[in-house]
């Protein structure tokens, strides 16, 4: 049996454990939760600013919402994928079939992602729903279409950390706790402490590439893809700044450079451990 | 066709300072089963799993039927169907699901799979909860249903770790059962255990291993003839305390009668030679209503002795 049906086979059967799990569940109400608070201030507020162009709405909207369900997404799904099997012992059942270790760590990371993949669906159906409400027709557009395949590349980047942090830790908890501090608060301030303190673009470090999700709709100066010098609001007419994010392909190799690193350290690491 | 096989060379496992394995040789061939009996924190467990790739050699290297299992994991294992550890299964699949799982990753076809995991499940008594979800059984459900994904390939090599564990009493007697009737099919059966009698009762080799080293490994009937002096013995309880110099006078002029023991007041452990006739004559003596013997019953086996005291000699 070659070794990419068995990783078929596993995930299929890994990701009717999620399904049919309180996970899956849990994070399908994360994503409505996020969906009805966002239709509810939008309704009431009405903020002009953003009801300008389809293309504001989802800047704000998606841009600032989707990675929030993908981190959710990655924890819940990915935090304990590798862990886990250590920790629940269910590894050792897979373990005794004729299977190899980069085998169930493919599987595993299939069905995480197949699960994900869903949930971020949902929510590109939430926001395309107020879209349609507040835009028509004009709410579904190649440049969301465009945003959500970015999304996409960002959810293999993001998984492909999660999974090497599960696989580093044998303890489930570890895996799932790093990997929510680090890409809901710890990037996003290691970012700020190295553009502020030495001046330099963090490039490197990926929440520096993900605004390229928000960004493609070119709504604002200071959010748009590439080096810009722009104006910005303050007193006395504002002042100006010259603002440097990743261009749209500079994002999208940085995101794969990280899911194509972090699946080799992650393969390695599960490659090395030991199921004692 | 060539027989089935497990080989071990020089297989060492240390954990740091810790000795857990220390360059066990061995070599099982053949359709038989091989019980591998050992004291808790014997090894057993540590050399199980790297017969299987779950940790890997400090030293040394397992073949499945020739195959490196270090070097060839995947192929190594489609030989071999195991139960290591008590393992857990997706607590949202059916014991059914679960099987499936194992026969597709093993490439089972539909029809295979619609024919031996109704019957695999029958087999270990869990039919009646094929389509309920594995995380409401009990310890002892999903050991039996570890015991049938083991099995569900129809292997040539089965690997079992102290299968009979969190089993109650008919659970184990279950256990034991089917291993017997494994054996009928020509498989090589490698099953460790703690406790002599799974092992007598179903086996037909020992390997015996204490402190991480491999004692002996041979027939049980080899085991016994090398080790037995000759003698048997019996332990004969009465209602009554009995004196020895009742007891002696009882079986005066007995020539079979080696030695004998008092135990306490009511019982003495009687070794003597010649066999059954021997210890039919030695029952007609002492029975009778004088003594008022209650019980007479072998005393422990050869094979119980020296799984004692070859433990003994190594602490
Ligand atoms: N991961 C480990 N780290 C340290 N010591 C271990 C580890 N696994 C097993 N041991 C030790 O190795 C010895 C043999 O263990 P094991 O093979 O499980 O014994 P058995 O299965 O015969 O009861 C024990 O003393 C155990 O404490
Ligand atoms: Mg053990």
């Amino acid at each position: 049996m070659p070794s990419w049906k068995q990783a078929l086979t596993l995930a299929q059967y890994q990701l009717r454990d999620y399904v049919f799990s309180r996970r899956f569940i849990l994070m399908m109400a994360l994503v409505a939760i996020i969906g009805a608070i966002l239709t509810a201030v939008v309704g009431y507020f009405r903020p002009a600013a953003f009801l300008e162009s389809s293309g504001a709405f989802y800047a704000i909207f998606w841009g600032g919402g989707v990675t929030v369900v993908i981190v959710f997404a990655g924890v819940i799904f990915g935090g304990d994928a590798i862990a886990g099997e250590f920790q629940n012992k269910t590894g050792y059942f897979l373990m005794g079939q004729p299977i190899r270790r980069a085998t169930v760590y493919v599987g595993k990371y299939l069905a995480a992602f197949v699960a994900a993949f869903t949930a971020v669906v949902f929510f590109a159906v939430l926001l395309l729903g107020n879209g349609a409400y507040y835009f028509g027709a004009g709410a579904f557009t190649a440049t969301f279409l465009a945003s959500f395949v970015l999304a996409i590349v960002y959810l293999l980047a993001l998984l492909g950390a999660t999974f090497l942090f599960s696989s580093l830790f044998k303890t489930s908890t570890y895996a799932t706790l790093v990997v929510a501090v680090l890409f809901l608060f710890g990037f996003m301030l290691i970012q700020d402490l190295i553009s502020g303190l030495v001046h330099t673009t963090p490039w490197y470090i990926l929440t520096y590439a993900d605004s390229i999700i928000g960004g493609i709709f070119n709504t604002s100066c200071a959010s748009s893809p590439g080096t810009h010098t722009c104006t910005m609001p303050g007193p006395g007419g504002g002042f100006t700044q010259t603002v440097t994010n990743a261009t749209i392909p500079e994002g999208v190799g940085i995101m794969l450079a990280y899911f194509v690193i972090t699946s080799v350290l992650g393969l390695v690491s599960f490659e090395r451990e030991e199921f004692s | 066709m060539t027989l089935p096989s497990i080989e071990v060379h020089g297989l060492t496992k240390r954990f740091g300072s810790f000795t857990a394995l220390d360059k066990l040789d061995l070599k099982l061939e053949g359709g038989k089963c091989v019980g591998f009996l050992g004291p808790n924190g014997a090894g057993k467990t540590t050399t199980l799993k790297m017969l299987t790739d779950m940790i890997f050699p400090t030293e040394g290297e397992c073949f499945l039927n020739g195959i490196s299992v270090q070097r060839e994991r995947k192929r190594a294992m489609e030989s071999a169907g195991v139960l290591i550890e008590s393992p857990e299964i997706y607590p949202s699949l059916t014991a059914t699901q679960a099987l499936r799982m194992v026969a597709e990753l093993r490439n089972m076809s539909r029809e295979e799979q619609n024919a031996r995991i109704p019957a695999i499940l029958e087999e270990v008594k869990m039919a009646d909860w094929a389509d309920q979800k594995v995380g409401k059984y009990s310890k002892g459900m999903k050991q039996r249903l570890n015991i049938a994904a083991a099995l569900v390939p129809d292997p040539e090599i089965v690997i079992l770790d102290e299968p009979a564990t969190g089993l109650d009493p008919r659970g184990m007697a279950e256990v034991r059962s089917i291993v017997r009737d494994l054996k009928k099919h020509d498989r090589l059966i490698f099953m460790s255990s703690h406790i002599l009698a799974e092992v007598t009762d179903v086996c037909d080799e020992v390997a015996l291993i204490n402190h991480g080293k491999l004692l002996f490994y041979d027939t049980l009937d080899n085991v016994t003839a090398r080790f037995s002096s000759g003698q048997s013995s019996m332990d004969a309880s009465f209602a009554h305390p009995v004196s020895e110099e009742t007891l002696r006078g009882k079986l005066d002029g007995n020539p079979d009668l080696v030695k004998y023991e008092q135990l306490d007041p009511r019982r003495f452990r009687l070794s003597f030679k010649g066999g059954l006739p021997a210890q039919g004559r030695l029952l007609r003596q002492l029975s009778g209503e004088e003594l008022e013997l209650v019980s007479f019953q072998e005393s422990k086996s050869v094979l119980e002795e020296i799984y004692l005291s070859q433990i003994e000699k190594g602490d």
